[in-house]
C-alpha cells in the first residue's frame, strides 16, 4: 500500500512535467496544424540556458528564491526568443506550402540542435551529460511512516510550479483577448485573418508561450533528474508529445490528462515490471491508443475538410 | 505539391514488346556477375561497397513510402534491424546445416537467401502492426509511431537474451558479398520502377498529392498506404539482413536513430519520388563522409579532424534538410527520374504522361 502511494506521487511529479511540455505540442498543433519536432530540442536549449544562468550567478544565489526565479526567467524568456526565432525563419516561409515540408523542417532542426548540442565547438556543450547545479536543495518535505513514503521538496515545487503555470495558461487561452484570437486562428487561420486578427503575431505568440513553457519544465526535469544533456530533449519531447496524443492534440486539458496518465503508467512499469522497459512504455501506449482510439481520450478525428 | 508531372515511363520502344518483361533480368544478371567476378579488390573496398548498396536498397525502398506516398517514416533503421536480428539468427542456428545435396557454397547460398526471407518478412510484418495504426490518421503520427518503434525494437533487442542483449550477435557466418548485395539492389530499384508505373503506383500518386481527392475517387488509401509502407519494410528487412552478413558483429548501437536520420536525408536530397535520386544520394552520402575522412587524413593538419567527421555530419544533415525545404523542397531531382534531367543532346526516354 505504502509502495503504492509512493509510486503514484513519483507519478503525479513527473506528470505534471510532462504535461507542461506537452501543452506546448498541443498549442502549436492547435494553431498550426503542425507536430512540432523540435520542441523538445527547443526545451532542451532552455535548460541549457537555465544551466548556464545558474553557473553565472554563483553558488550562494543559487539556492535563494532570487536567484531560483532568475534561473527561471533567463531560461524561459531566452527560450521565448529561440522558438520566436525559428518560428519566424523556417517555419513562417513555409505557411502555404504542403504540410509535409513543415514537418521535415522541424524534424532536420531537431536534429541539428540535438546533435549540435553534442559538438564541443565554441559554446557548444559536448555530448556527456553534465549535473545540473542543486538550484533547489533536495529536503524530505513529508515522511509517512518509517520512511515508507518520502515526498521530496522539489517535487512540491516544481508540482506548485507546475500547476501554477497550467492555471495562468487556462486564464490566457479562455479568459483574454489573446486567448480568444489564438483560439480563433486555431479554428480557421484564413477566416480568423478576414476578421481582423494577426494571424502572424499570434502564431508567433504562441510559439514563444510554448516554449517558453517548455523551458521551466526542462528546469524542473533537470532538477528531478540532476542532470542535463543534449538528447534530453528528444526523449522528453516524444514523450510529452505521446501524452498530448492520448488526450487528443489540440485539446488543453486533455494533454494534462493525457501526461498524468502517461507519468502514472511510466512509473508503475518501472516500479512494477521492469525499469529497463522505460523507454519503450511510453510509445507501444502510444500504437495501442492510435489503435484504439485515434482521436486521444477527449479528441474525436475530425474528417479533412477541402 | 508542385504541378502534376510527374514521369510515368513508357517502355523504350526499341524493345519489341515480349522482351520487354524479362530484359532488365536477361541485362543485369550477366552484368552482376561479371561485377562479382571482376571484383578482387581490397577488402575495404569490398565492404564499402556493399554499405554503399545497403544504402541504395534502405533510400530506393524508403523512397516508396516517403516519396511515392506522401508519407512520413523517419523508423526505416527499426525495420533494417528486426530483418538484420531475425536473419543474422537464423544463421547462426543453420550454421551446421549442411543441404547434402549441394555444394557446400551453393548450399550456404541457399540458407542465405532463407534467412533474408525470414528477416524481410519479419519486417514485413512489424510494418503491419506498425503502419496500420498509424496510417488509418494524418501523416504526420507515421513519424512519431515509426520513431517510437525504433526505440521499441533497441529496448526490445537490449533486454532478450537471444540476441545478445546491448552486446549483440556475433559469429554470423559471412555469407554476403557485394555481388549478392547489388542483386538485391537491382531488384529493389526494378519494383520500386515497376510500382510507379503500375496502377497501383498510380494510386499511390493520388494519395501523395491529395488524399482527399484520392478517396473521393474511389482509392482505398489506407490500404494502398499499409500495403507500401508493408513493401518498404520488406526491404529494409532485406537490407538489415545482407548488413548483418557481411559486419562481424551487429548490436542495437548499428540501428539507431542517427542511421534512419541517414536514410531520410539521402530520400529527401535526391528527390522525393525520384528513384534514382535516392540511389545517386545514397551513393553520394555513404561516399561523402569516407571522402572527407581520407582527405583530411590525408591533408594530416588536423589528424583530430579526421576522425571526428562522423560527428559533425549529423548536425549538418539536419541543417541540411531545414535549407532543402526552405530553397528547394522538392529535393535535387523532384519527382524526376535522372534521365529526365539529362542534357538535350543525350538520348532522352520518351515522357508520356497518363
Amino acid at each position: 500500500m505504502a509502495q503504492l502511494l509512493q509510486h503514484l506521487i513519483n507519478g503525479l511529479a513527473a506528470g505534471t512535467i510532462y504535461a507542461l511540455v506537452a501543452l506546448g505540442y498541443t498549442m502549436v498543433y492547435g494553431v498550426l496544424k503542425l507536430i512540432n519536432f523540435a520542441h523538445g530540442d527547443v526545451m532542451m536549449v532552455g535548460v541549457y540556458m537555465g544551466y548556464a544562468t545558474a553557473f553565472a550567478i554563483g553558488r550562494e544565489a543559487r539556492g535563494s528564491f532570487l536567484g531560483i526565479a532568475a534561473v527561471f526567467a533567463v531560461a524561459m524568456l531566452g527560450c521565448a526568443l529561440f522558438g520566436f526565432l525559428i518560428e519566424r525563419f523556417a517555419y513562417r516561409p513555409l505557411r502555404e506550402k504542403p504540410r509535409l515540408t513543415a514537418l521535415i523542417t522541424a524534424i532536420g532542426i531537431s536534429f541539428a540542435l540535438s546533435y549540435g548540442f553534442q559538438l564541443d565547438i565554441g559554446f557548444l556543450p559536448g555530448a556527456s551529460p553534465r549535473a545540473f547545479p542543486e538550484i533547489i536543495e533536495p529536503k524530505e518535505w513529508l515522511i509517512i511512516g518509517d520512511r515508507d513514503v518520502v515526498v521530496w521538496n522539489w517535487q512540491v515545487i516544481s508540482f506548485l510550479i507546475a500547476v501554477g503555470l497550467m492555471v495562468a495558461l487556462q486564464y490566457l487561452v479562455f479568459g483574454t483577448r489573446f486567448g480568444r484570437a489564438m483560439r480563433a486562428v486555431s479554428w480557421d487561420h484564413r477566416v480568423a485573418a478576414l476578421m481582423g486578427i494577426p494571424t502572424d503575431r499570434v502564431i508567433a505568440l504562441t510559439f514563444m508561450l510554448s516554449s517558453g513553457l517548455a523551458a521551466g519544465a526542462g528546469l524542473l526535469y533537470a532538477i528531478k533528474d540532476t542532470s542535463v544533456s543534449p538528447l534530453m530533449g528528444l526523449y522528453v519531447g516524444l514523450k510529452a508529445f505521446v501524452a498530448a496524443v492520448i488526450g487528443g492534440i489540440g485539446h488543453v486539458p486533455g494533454a494534462v490528462v493525457g501526461a498524468l496518465v502517461l507519468g502514472l503508467v511510466e512509473e508503475f512499469v518501472v516500479g512494477y515490471a521492469a525499469s529497463t522497459w522505460r523507454d519503450a512504455v511510453a510509445f507501444g501506449f502510444l500504437i495501442l491508443v492510435l489503435l484504439v482510439k485515434p482521436g486521444g481520450l477527449f479528441g474525436r478525428v475530425a474528417a479533412e475538410k477541402v | 505539391m508542385e504541378s502534376p508531372a510527374l514521369s510515368i515511363p513508357e517502355a523504350p520502344s526499341l524493345v519489341p514488346p515480349a522482351l520487354r518483361g524479362i530484359l532488365p533480368l536477361v541485362i543485369a544478371i550477366p552484368t552482376l556477375a561479371l561485377f562479382h567476378w571482376s571484383l578482387t579488390g581490397s577488402d575495404f573496398a569490398t565492404y564499402l561497397l556493399s554499405v554503399v548498396g545497403v544504402n541504395i536498397i534502405l533510400a530506393v525502398s524508403l523512397n516508396i513510402v516517403n516519396g511515392m506516398t506522401g508519407q512520413f517514416s523517419i523508423g526505416h533503421a527499426g525495420f533494417m534491424a528486426v530483418g538484420a536480428y531475425i536473419a543474422g539468427y537464423t544463421s547462426l542456428q543453420l550454421k551446421e546445416v549442411a543441404l547434402s545435396f549441394l555444394p557446400v557454397a551453393a548450399s550456404d547460398q541457399v540458407l542465405f537467401l532463407l534467412a533474408l526471407l525470414a528477416g524481410g518478412a519479419a519486417a514485413a510484418a512489424c510494418g503491419f502492426l506498425v503502419g496500420l495504426p498509424s496510417l488509418r490518421l494524418r501523416g504526420d503520427y507515421l513519424a512519431i509511431v515509426t520513431l517510437g518503434f525504433g526505440e521499441i525494437i533497441r529496448v526490445f533487442v537490449q533486454n532478450t537474451d537471444a540476441f545478445g542483449r546491448a552486446l549483440g550477435l556475433s559469429g554470423i557466418p559471412q555469407y554476403s558479398s557485394p555481388g549478392m548485395v547489388f542483386f538485391w539492389v537491382f531488384l529493389v530499384v526494378l519494383a520500386a520502377r515497376r510500382l510507379a508505373g503500375s496502377s497501383h503506383g498510380r494510386s499511390l500518386w493520388a494519395i501523395r498529392e491529395d488524399e482527399v481527392a484520392a478517396e473521393a475517387m474511389g482509392v482505398d488509401t489506407t490500404g494502398y498506404k499499409v500495403r507500401a509502407f508493408v513493401f518498404s519494410s520488406f526491404f529494409a528487412g532485406i537490407a538489415g539482413g545482407l548488413f548483418a552478413h557481411f559486419v562481424p558483429i551487429i548490436n542495437p548501437g548499428s540501428f539507431t536513430f542517427v542511421r534512419s536520420m541517414e536514410i531520410v536525408v539521402m530520400v529527401v536530397l535526391g528527390g522525393l519520388g525520384s528513384t534514382t535520386g535516392a540511389f545517386v544520394a545514397a551513393i553520394f552520402l555513404t561516399l561523402l563522409p569516407e571522402g572527407m575522412r581520407s582527405l583530411f587524413g590525408a591533408l594530416g593538419t588536423e589528424g583530430s579532424l579526421a576522425q571526428r567527421v562522423d560527428q559533425i555530419r549529423m548536425p549538418i544533415y539536419g541543417l541540411l534538410l531545414v535549407v532543402l525545404m526552405l530553397s528547394r523542397p522538392q529535393g535535387l531531382f523532384g519527382t524526376k527520374e535522372i534521365w529526365d534531367v539529362l542534357p538535350r543532346w543525350l538520348p532522352r526516354k520518351r515522357r508520356g504522361l497518363a
